[in-house]
């Protein structure tokens, strides 16, 4: 029995087993997505039918008794929404139905294995930077269609059906090829910030000509402000929303529409070029290269120390700063000013969208639930509750009017006010993700790292080309 | 005696191969089936696509480039981390000259070595955040807070594509390093102090005492390091996925394979796609254990 102790260990076989090591990242692939042909689903679709009696209370027919899970993104809004507003308001009229509430910061990694395994959650809000590929999730038939929640009336609008509630373009928003699969709940308005008591300080105003705004930035430079930037790092996003919010200024809101349909020569278009022109301009001019290797509180930040004069961004970012913001820097919103005096849209035009995606999955327990309980979020209600506590809008139209929550959703909601039906956005980066970060390159490579109009646009154009040919990626239009 | 042997074997074997078998072959298989697939990740349902996983995967710019930086960094992780490590670990050993019939470190070599080691004990994810702060583009960047000071910087160490991804080579070297030294250290210490003596009573040089003595008789420890440091540089995923300008940015300039095996699967949702990539992965690795023991292999000098 000695003879199976002896060492027989010597510098070769330590080699290969330190080759098997570098070996063990290949299958970490498949460990972490769970085991695939593993859970059987052969779940029948009777789960699309109303299993309780549907009455007024009850207009999508659930079952009374039936439990529901719910998974929240614990990110900038919170969870408090879900926990302080709606669960309270959805047990009132179904106290039988036990709701396990849940919440994650990476909602990929605690729902996708059960999505796979056959046992996804009811409701799920897919958010934050590890949000699940929805377009994906839609093309495996996972996603709930939701067009009875939007048919059913409103909790306690009386009079009036959910979709009745609703800012128009709400449904779009979350539709896949004419079905309505997910509801975007966050209705955010993107454009400048700045901080008013900076701006009153200076005897500055909002610019509304690309003349003014030049020359504003020119003031806040001999101020010794950066006068504008975005953070390179992890946050070109914010930058390519503005400057295609100038393309469609320039062109029209059917600019943006052709960029989401991949339509041919979508982004060699002029309105693309001479935005692009206009803000790569900015970027060499007036901004700070450093910000390429900053993230985006790192710049916020700078913001709030009155170091930075402009920042774009979404509603949310008042939010989000509340606790690095001075007293009385009193958050203001302006839309992206007019580059050419020929533009097709307004100056007032803005990017708004709802956001913020909450689905259900069809092949949970309780589907029925899942829908019943987003009906609690989009009562009068839920929605006062959740912008009360998130300081953020929601699609529930004139929910929280009159009501004085904060300086910066007032200019947000004056300005989207003033916008009146020149409102657009565009869907692209959810549907095609490729498409998103090769957008993020190219930004950062037109702002930061002198890049031409010209580059830009044709990078673009290829990569669109790319997805557009690309068999396995499922397409969209709208 | 004899006859209780292998029931005695398997029985110490069972668990941890049933674990090996569930958690590495099992996987393996599975990743090499699903490359064959356009499985997505939210569905029990496969289909299988043959090799277009592959095809598609050989006319990927950005595969290339992540092949490339692999390249890079398998000539200069080892190449710069066993220079280094070689040069503290003789200085430490062997560096002060022989004093009463031993050769010993330069003065304070003991202290030396725990400093060394010091990396090697911080996660990888700590020493990514650390030097993140390090090279931070602005003011409150340890680099460039010292160089905006003499109006030097700023230098954007993570964010320049020619940079980026050398700044983050010099990390892995930093937190190699120290490993390497303590092995070498360990393999110094096994060549008896005579041959040194003799050597050094022949007259030779600190130089020569390193070429002629030191180096060929640490030749297979050489050997390990240069194949654990291959390794190494086809993974660094770690370091890149926290330390690079959005992820594996600048544009591409730092991404590597790992990195694009995890943005395929979990960004872009397509799992096919991304095990195609790990296989890959799989037969590069194989590929270049197997040449470096080939090309190094040399008979061992037995003392």
């Amino acid at each position: 029995m000695t003879d199976i102790l002896k060492p027989e260990v010597d510098r070769r076989t330590l080699l290969r087993r330190a080759a098997a090591v570098g070996l063990l990242a290949t299958p970490a692939v498949t460990m972490l997505s769970a085991c695939v042909g593993g859970g059987s689903d052969d779940k029948d679709d009777s789960a699309d039918k109303p299993a309780g009696t549907v009455s007024a209370t009850n207009p999508l027919g659930i079952k009374e008794d039936e439990p529901l899970e719910i998974i929240i993104f614990n990110g900038g809004l919170g969870t408090k929404y879900a926990t302080d507003v709606d669960i309270p308001s959805y047990n009132k009229l179904f106290p039988k139905s036990k709701v396990t509430f849940n919440q994650a910061e990476e909602i990929s990694t605690v729902v996708q294995p059960r999505f796979t395994a056959g046992n996804p959650p009811d409701m799920i809000n897919n958010s934050g930077s590890k949000l699940m590929d929805q377009g994906a999730l839609v093309q495996a038939g996972q996603v709930q269609d939701l067009t009875e929640l939007f048919a059913a009336p409103s909790v306690d609008i009386a009079g009036k059906t959910v979709k009745d509630t609703l800012i128009p373009g709400t449904i779009e928003q979350g539709t896949f090829n004419g079905k309505p699969y997910v509801l975007n709940y966050a209705f955010t308005v993107f454009g400048l910030w700045y901080s008013g008591k900076l701006f009153k300080d200076n005897g500055w105003t909002a610019p509304t000509t690309w003349a003014d705004f030049t020359a504003l930035l020119d003031k806040m430079k001999a101020k010794g402000i950066t006068p504008f930037g975005y953070a390179g790092a992890n946050a070109p996003y914010y930058m390519y929303t503005l400057l295609l919010t100038s393309a469609a200024k320039i062109g029209g809101a059917d600019i943006l529409k052709n960029i989401d349909n991949l339509e041919d020569g979508a982004w060699t278009n002029d309105a693309v070029k001479q935005a692009a022109t206009a803000w790569a301009e900015i970027g060499a001019k007036y901004s700070n290269k450093a910000f390429l290797g900053l993230k985006h509180t790192e710049v916020q930040l700078q913001q709030d120390q009155y170091k930075v004069g402009l920042y774009p961004s979404g509603s949310w970012l008042e939010n989000e700063q509340a606790k690095d913001t001075p007293e009385g820097f009193d958050y203001q919103l302006m839309p992206v000013p007019s580059v050419t005096s020929a533009d097709k849209l307004p100056v007032t035009a803005l990017y708004a969208a709802a956001g913020e995606q909450y689905f259900v999955a069809s092949k949970g327990k309780n589907p029925r639930g899942g829908m019943e309980f987003l009906r609690h979020m989009l009562s009068k209600a839920g929605a006062v509750g959740f912008t009360q506590l998130t300081k953020t809008l929601t699609v529930v139209a004139g929910a929280t009017d009159g009501m004085e929550i904060s300086a910066g959703l007032t200019s947000g909601n004056k300005a989207l006010g003033a916008a009146g039906a020149d409102t657009f956005s565009f869907r692209f980066d959810t549907w095609y993700k490729k498409l998103d970060d090769e957008l993020r390159a190219a930004t950062n490579e037109l702002m930061y790292q002198g890049g031409t109009a010209d580059k830009f646009v044709t990078r673009m154009q290829k990569a669109a080309d790319a997805v557009k040919k690309d068999s396995s990626i499922q397409k969209f239009s709208r | 005696m004899k006859h209780g042997r292998y029931p005695f074997i398997i029985g110490f074997l069972i668990v941890p191969v049933a674990i090996y078998g569930t958690f590495v072959i099992a996987a393996y298989v599975q990743a090499f089936q699903l490359s064959f697939t356009n499985w997505r990740g939210f569905s029990p349902d496969v289909s299988y696509i043959g090799f277009d996983n592959f095809v598609k995967l050989f006319h990927d710019n950005t595969f290339w480039k992540a092949i490339q930086h692999h390249i890079l960094l398998l000539i200069f992780l080892p190449l710069l981390t066993i220079v280094l490590a070689l040069f503290f670990a003789f200085l430490l050993n062997v560096g002060g000259g022989s004093k009463g019939g031993r050769t010993r470190g330069v003065w304070g070599s003991k202290f030396y070595r725990v400093v060394f080691f010091f990396p090697q004990l911080l996660a990888l994810a700590l020493v990514a955040v650390i030097f993140s702060r390090v090279y931070s583009s602005d003011d409150s960047g340890l680099i460039n807070g010292l160089l905006n000071q003499v109006g030097a910087g700023p230098v954007l160490f993570l964010a320049d594509k020619n940079l980026a991804l050398w700044s983050i080579l010099a990390v892995l070297v930093w937190q190699a390093v120290g490993f390497y030294v303590v092995l070498f250290s360990a393999g110094m210490g096994s060549i008896p102090t005579e041959i040194y003596e003799a050597a050094a009573l022949d007259g030779a040089t600190r130089g020569t005492l390193f070429f002629k003595v030191t180096l060929p008789l640490l030749w297979n420890t050489l050997q390990v390091a240069w194949v654990y440091l291959g390794i190494a540089a086809f993974d660094a995923f770690a370091l890149v996925n926290v330390m690079s300008v959005d992820r594996g940015g600048p544009d591409g300039a730092t991404t590597v394979l790992g990195l694009e095996i995890y943005r395929n699967a979990f960004d872009y949702a397509q799992f096919g796609y991304a095990s195609a990539m790990g296989v890959v992965l799989f037969f590069l690795t194989i590929t270049f254990a197997a040449l470096t023991l080939r090309v190094t292999r040399r008979d061992a000098i037995e003392l």
